[in-house]
């Protein structure tokens, strides 16, 4: 890793790891005893810790002079090295979280392991932590690829990658402590989110300066969607965590929003969070990792520019469904219900052409486990978004809000779409990455597969059967007019689904794992590929001689 | 002149349709503008080649 930098960029990324390293020390001695105080010592651990590892490598030798000619690839594998560990994390705690529903007594009786301060560890650990690193590996290896240019930074890629896991650190290990800004999706606190600005404007940076570089004259849609979630999201994060500290020793902040403003910006937020983050980054990865595993090209080019516009101009208006018979004002809440069904629009229209791109490849869906997760994510991507529209609708809201219906609603697209991509995805990514031939296990790959499908159809259908009887349980009334059922007894009748949505959760977990050993064991045992001849331009000339690849 | 809920609304309900009109048009109109046909065709394509280094 540090064996790629020249001198001159170990000196930046040392004196970085020291400002972040004082940042620290400064933070615990504002903070004291308060949580603030303990997540300044974690940052100078981080900062410390991570200078001590350039400090070893100091002085290895400087990379080669060809280094320009070579993607830069070390981030990317972190990154997924990353994605890999959050997404056990994140998922653990998705299941330790659904069996205390079926079983309190899992909280043991501890402050720390209540539900409340559990649940937003599993929210951040697989939407950021394993979401982002996914997001932000892929970003990295597609935008150079597509650009034909390698990216335009050493350090700053290793900034924005590690940067954001010290904000997922911060946030995760803040809610253990009771730090939250009780905002959904954006629990981290002030520092937090300051500190995010920085790494995510950096990301932005970068990102813009890879593509000013392309070599390829058309930029790729792909890139597109990449862009539109580090654009949208740096303007959603900014302004709905614009807050004011009690001090500047203290964790705790105040929204400098009020009453329903502060709704709609919460979840102008939160429903952009599920549009740019879970789904414009991971249409990103559709775009492009689809057409590599099944070597054909997108079916039409031009619909997934109009569905690419139709996506970013629709989504930012459909946030107030979250509000539906709420004190938002009533016109507010239409808008948000109409751009949400017309979102179908654009949402079909990308999945309609990923599966018109496979068609006439089925054999190959068929035999490829990979092919298989990228199918699958399109087809759920369809449903989430069908349902989304329709679940928007204010009578159906009305059955649906507060219940289960919703909870099944966000994990079909979190595990069947958000999931599936990613680990399509990564299966793909994985031994072209490495140079390797092919993955560890072919097997344990289909192992995943049929792991995941069960997980998520277990989960999402034991959460569809509660929230529906949930919802008509609340809104039925005896032939008096009085209420038929207490909260109570609803609650009894959630029992055997809260089991069946953890076990669901648990298969899912279980193909995490079985996923991050097969990577491992690809990167580590599998032997490296002879150098591909389609890696190399064909330049006509001997193999050995000197060549440039041409324009 | 004073800017209170209802000029808002009206600004919404008036120009903010307008806006998306005029700018859906113009996406239409850049996805299908003839000479960008081969643009896009070369670019859904070129992805597939394998080229593993960046062009110098």
């Amino acid at each position: 890793m540090v064996q790629q930098l020249t001198t001159g960029e170990r000196q930046n990324a040392l004196v970085i790891l020291v400002c972040i390293f004082v940042a620290g020390i400064a933070m615990a001695a504002a903070g004291g005893s308060d949580p603030l105080g303990m997540h300044g010592v974690l940052v100078l651990l981080f900062g410390g810790g991570l200078a001590a590892l350039v400090m070893r490598s100091y002085y290895e030798p400087e990379p080669t002079q060809d280094r320009p000619s070579h993607y830069y690839d070390d981030p990317t594998k972190v990154g997924i090295a990353l994605t890999l560990a959050w997404a056990i994390f994140g998922m653990f705690m998705g299941v330790w979280t659904a069996a205390q529903l079926a079983w309190p007594d899992l909280a043991f009786d501890a402050g720390w392991s209540t539900f409340g301060r559990l649940r937003p560890t599993h929210t951040t650990g697989v939407i950021f932590g394993f979401g982002g690193n996914a997001l932000i590996a892929t970003s990295f290896h597609v935008v150079q690829r597509t650009s034909r240019a390698r990216l335009a930074g050493q350090v700053s890629p290793w900034f924005v990658l590690l940067g954001f896991n010290l904000f997922c650190l911060l946030a995760v290990t803040g809610y253990f402590m009771g730090v939250t800004q009780s905002k959904e999706y954006a629990e981290a606190e002030w520092y937090a989110d300051l500190w995010l600005v920085v790494v995510w404007v950096t990301y932005f940076v970068l990102f813009l300066r890879t593509i000013a570089r392309r070599k390829e004259p058309h930029i790729y849609v792909a890139n597109w969607y990449f862009m539109a979630f580090i654009v949208v999201v740096a303007i959603l994060h900014i302004v709905n965590n614009l807050a004011i500290p009690v001090s500047f020793g203290q964790a705790k902040s105040y929204t400098i929003w009020a009453g329903v403003q502060d709704s709609m910006v919460q979840w102008w937020y939160g429903h952009n969070a599920v549009a740019f983050f879970l789904t414009a980054g991971f249409l990103a990865m559709l775009y492009y990792y689809l057409p590599v595993r099944a070597q054909r090209p997108i079916f039409s080019y031009r619909l997934s520019i109009l569905s690419f516009w139709g996506i970013t101009f629709f989504y930012m208006w459909a946030g107030s469904h979250h509000l539906h018979y709420t004190a938002l004002p009533h016109w507010v809440q239409n808008l948000g219900m109409t751009f949400s069904v017309m979102l179908l629009v654009p949402s079909w229209a990308s999945a309609g052409n990923a599966l018109l791109t496979l068609n006439g490849a089925w054999q190959k869906v068929r035999d490829d486990a990979t092919l298989r997760f990228i199918f699958v994510a399109v087809v759920f991507y369809g449903l989430s978004t069908f349902e989304g529209s329709f679940l928007a609708i204010r009578p159906v809201n009305a059955l649906s809000h507060y219940t289960d219906w919703t909870v099944g609603h966000v994990h079909a697209g979190a595990l069947g779409w958000v999931a599936f991509i990613t680990f399509g995805s990564i299966y793909t990514l994985v031994p072209s990455l490495w140079k390797r031939e092919r993955m560890y296990s072919p097997a344990l790959v289909e192992v995943h597969f049929w792991l995941a499908v069960a997980g998520t159809l277990i989960y999402v259908f034991s959460m569809w059967n509660s929230g529906i009887l949930q919802g008509l349980m609340w809104r039925t009334y005896t032939q008096e007019g009085t209420l038929a059922y207490s909260f109570l007894d609803s609650l009894v009748a959630m029992y055997p689904y809260y089991i069946a949505r953890a076990f669901g959760g648990l298969l899912f977990l279980l193909g995490a794992i079985v996923a991050a050993f097969n990577i491992w064991m690809t990167v580590r045992a599998v032997p490296a590929a002879v150098d591909r001849r389609a890696d190399v331009p064909d330049t006509g000339l001997a193999p050995g001689a000197a060549a440039t690849p041409a324009e | 002149m004073d800017i209170d809920h209802d000029t808002l609304v009206g600004f919404a309900k008036s120009w903010g349709l307008f806006y998306f009109i005029a700018f859906s048009i113009c996406v239409v109109v850049y996805a299908f503008w003839p000479s960008n046909r081969k643009r896009f065709d070369d670019a859904k394509r070129n992805i597939l080649d394998g080229d593993d280094r960046p062009w110098q």
